[in-house]
């Protein structure tokens, strides 16, 4: 019996042997080398417009295969599920009273009883589908990319595609997967390692300049792991030196993004864990920034901190998320002043992650961490563009929100996103009454200005 | 994320709802999908917690009262089905329909619509908008910006043109009859896209 076994062991153990060599020639020849120097060979683009195709075939065919059914395609919106016409409080109102009554509209603004149908209805309506816990829940898509989480017509799928299904859930969770984890674990720590013993060495120029390179290779692997495929624009505006960078936010991954194609130094709370380490050992190569816990809350400190840094010509521009939360990627919210108190020059950034690969959102209200990354290293790739904007600084009479709102909308414009009022981190805690009161106000406008004409008259 | 792949089957008793309310199985799978994002910690029933953690409803002057609606006296969850009967009521009434008395009004009819504005008013659901209830709901929507005086002229005006029968209290027949010009199918009606 043992006889029989141990040349079939002998043989296996030799076929993984040459199987794993093999692996991790391809690996280093076609992934990590060119993140070492920064180039690229184009295998993801390639790979990017096959599944495109794919993705196109996949949709047409369940539509077909609605139709030969007679159903109903369920489409997910990519918009509303009912349609708000922006019309006015007093608009509204007035035009309800019109069809009320037959009175001299003038003399009889006061209150009335249909009054309540307007607010009824808008309260309704939000209650239906609003504007910011939109924001907050993943984008939908129309067409399908082959991810069973982002659709809903699943049982009109044929054979066909139920294998091409299959087949890409094996590639995903099989090949991708087990890949990408590999290169992230190689990542990352090659950064802890490298950055430690860069930070060795002594303060000046090669320390900089070497910290920079290792940085840079560490996060370019580290973009490979996830398979991001990034297209970056106008990069003569790329921040610079004793500078701000702000962009808007939709995922964690947003810093590798950024931070592949330039170095920064990071701000952020001091975590324990894995994150805590990696941060310590950053900090070791080159100046990051970073808080802990207490002292985050102490406004004054953070922000004489800030100013410091970037007051040093010679440390790297700092890279902010002023928004303060993940939102999902199709609008801007209001970002947080702190940072645009400083004085310095901001170097505005847009980041906008196309949906049909893979959703890049995070809503940490439902996933933590962990089960994000899964998420997000079994998609198929995630695609997205970063547009570098013109930098700005702020101008005479302006104050810090106005500067930021100021920033947002320029970000919002060039990543085709909706700039948006609200503030994101509302989504977690109550609205503050300040924002009934406006309501309230533009109601006892109409009423009582009618009143006080009525007692002059 | 996006959420699971959802259709009729997984939500109960679907073909009734829809008979029921009027919506259509699209609409009613949209609906539920809103319900479960609301219901963010996936009990299967909302709160009022759930209802004021949207934005836009707490800037509603009169949202709380909104919330209410939802709720029947004493209930502190609403499932799916009654929330989808609370938000029949504002499907646009449909033209010509001519239905039997044995029916029961349909919620999104101008009646029914009626009946829901005056619940809004009626929160203890006796039939009457009292004084009391009236000053409560011009509260809600005016709180600062008014005195008290102002308020309570506000409302001894609305009670003395709508209340025939001089009974101090609005019943739903006064309430209707006073509102008998406005068309509320157009303002009491959302717009649902196909």
């Amino acid at each position: 019996m043992e006889l029989f076994f141990n040349p079939f062991d002998n043989l296996l153990c030799i076929l993984l042997g040459i199987s794993f060599t093999v692996w991790f020639t391809l690996l280093l020849v076609f992934i990590i080398v060119p993140a070492i120097f920064g180039v690229s060979f184009g295998i993801r683009r390639l790979y990017m417009k096959t599944l495109l195709k794919i993705f196109e075939w996949a949709t047409l065919r369940i539509e077909r295969g609605a139709k030969e059914k007679n159903h109903h395609l369920y489409k997910p919106y990519s918009n509303a599920i009912i349609a708000r016409e922006p019309t006015s409080l007093e608009e509204e109102i007035k035009e309800i009273r019109r069809s009320g009554s037959n009175k001299d509209l003038d003399s009889a603004t006061e209150f009335e009883m249909s009054d309540i149908f307007y607010f009824a209805r808008r309260g309704v309506e939000s209650i239906m589908d609003d504007e910011v816990t939109k924001r907050f829940s993943a984008e939908e898509l129309e067409s399908w990319n082959l991810l069973t989480r982002s659709n809903y017509n699943f049982h009109y799928i044929s054979l066909r595609l139920t294998v091409l299904w299959g087949l890409g859930l094996l590639i995903r969770y099989g090949f991708l997967l087990p890949l990408r984890v590999t290169l992230a674990f190689t990542g990352v720590g090659l950064l802890v390692f490298l950055t430690s013993l860069i930070g060795l060495l002594p303060n000046g120029r090669m320390k900089n300049f070497l910290s920079e390179k290792v940085h840079l290779m560490c996060y370019r692997i580290c973009v490979r792991a996830l398979t991001a495929i990034i297209t970056y624009h106008d990069s003569e505006n790329k921040p610079k030196n004793g500078g701000i960078c702000v962009a808007n936010h939709t995922s964690p991954i947003d810093v590798i993004i950024l931070a592949s194609d330039g170095c920064y130094a990071m701000v952020g709370q001091i975590h324990g864990g894995l994150m805590g380490v990696i941060q310590r050992s950053m900090v070791k190569a080159c100046p990051h920034v970073w808080f802990e816990r207490s002292e985050v809350k102490d406004r004054h400190l953070v922000a004489k901190r800030l100013s410091d840094h970037v007051q040093d010509k010679s440390k790297l521009p700092i890279l902010i998320f002023p928004e303060g939360t993940c939102i999902n990627n199709t609008s801007v919210m209001m970002f947080k002043k702190g940072s645009f108190d400083i004085g310095a020059t901001v170097y505005p950034v847009a980041i906008k992650y196309d949906p049909r690969f893979g959703d890049a959102f995070w809503n940490s209200s439902k996933f933590g961490m962990v089960n994000y990354l899964l998420h997000m290293m079994s998609s198929w790739a995630i695609v997205c563009s970063v547009w570098y904007l013109p930098p700005m600084s702020r101008e005479e009479g302006e104050d810090a929100v106005q500067f930021a709102n100021r920033v947002k909308a320029a970000i919002a414009r060039k990543g085709g996103l909706v700039d948006l009022l609200w503030d994101g981190g509302l989504k977690r805690e109550k609205v503050k009454d300040t924002f009934k009161e406006e309501q309230q106000k533009l109601y006892s406008k109409m009423l009582v200005g009618t009143q006080e004409d009525r007692s002059r008259s | 994320m996006g959420s699971s792949s959802s259709n009729l089957n997984t939500i109960p008793n679907s073909q009734e709802l829809m008979q029921e309310t009027g919506f259509s199985a699209a609409h009613l799978l949209r609906l539920y999908e809103r319900f479960e994002f609301l219901d963010k910690d996936n009990k299967g029933h909302l709160r009022p917690e759930d209802f004021e953690a949207v934005q836009e409803l707490s800037t509603n002057p009169i949202g709380d009262i909104i919330i209410g609606s939802f709720f029947s006296p004493g209930q502190e969850t609403v499932d799916f089905p009654s929330f989808v009967r609370i938000l029949a009521h504002f499907r646009p009434a449909e033209k010509n329909r001519t239905r039997d008395g044995a029916q029961p009004e349909p919620a999104n009819s101008s009646t029914g619509k009626l009946k829901f504005a005056f619940q809004l008013y009626d929160r203890d659901r006796d039939g009457k908008i009292s004084r009391e209830e009236l000053l409560q709901v011009l509260r809600a929507m005016l709180e600062m910006q008014v005195t008290e005086e102002q308020l309570e002229s506000m409302a001894e005006r609305a009670i003395q043109e709508a209340d025939l029968d001089e009974d101090d209290a609005i019943s739903f027949d006064e309430f209707k009859k006073s509102l008998e010009k406005v068309n509320i199918d157009h303002k009491m009606s959302i717009h649902f896209m196909k």
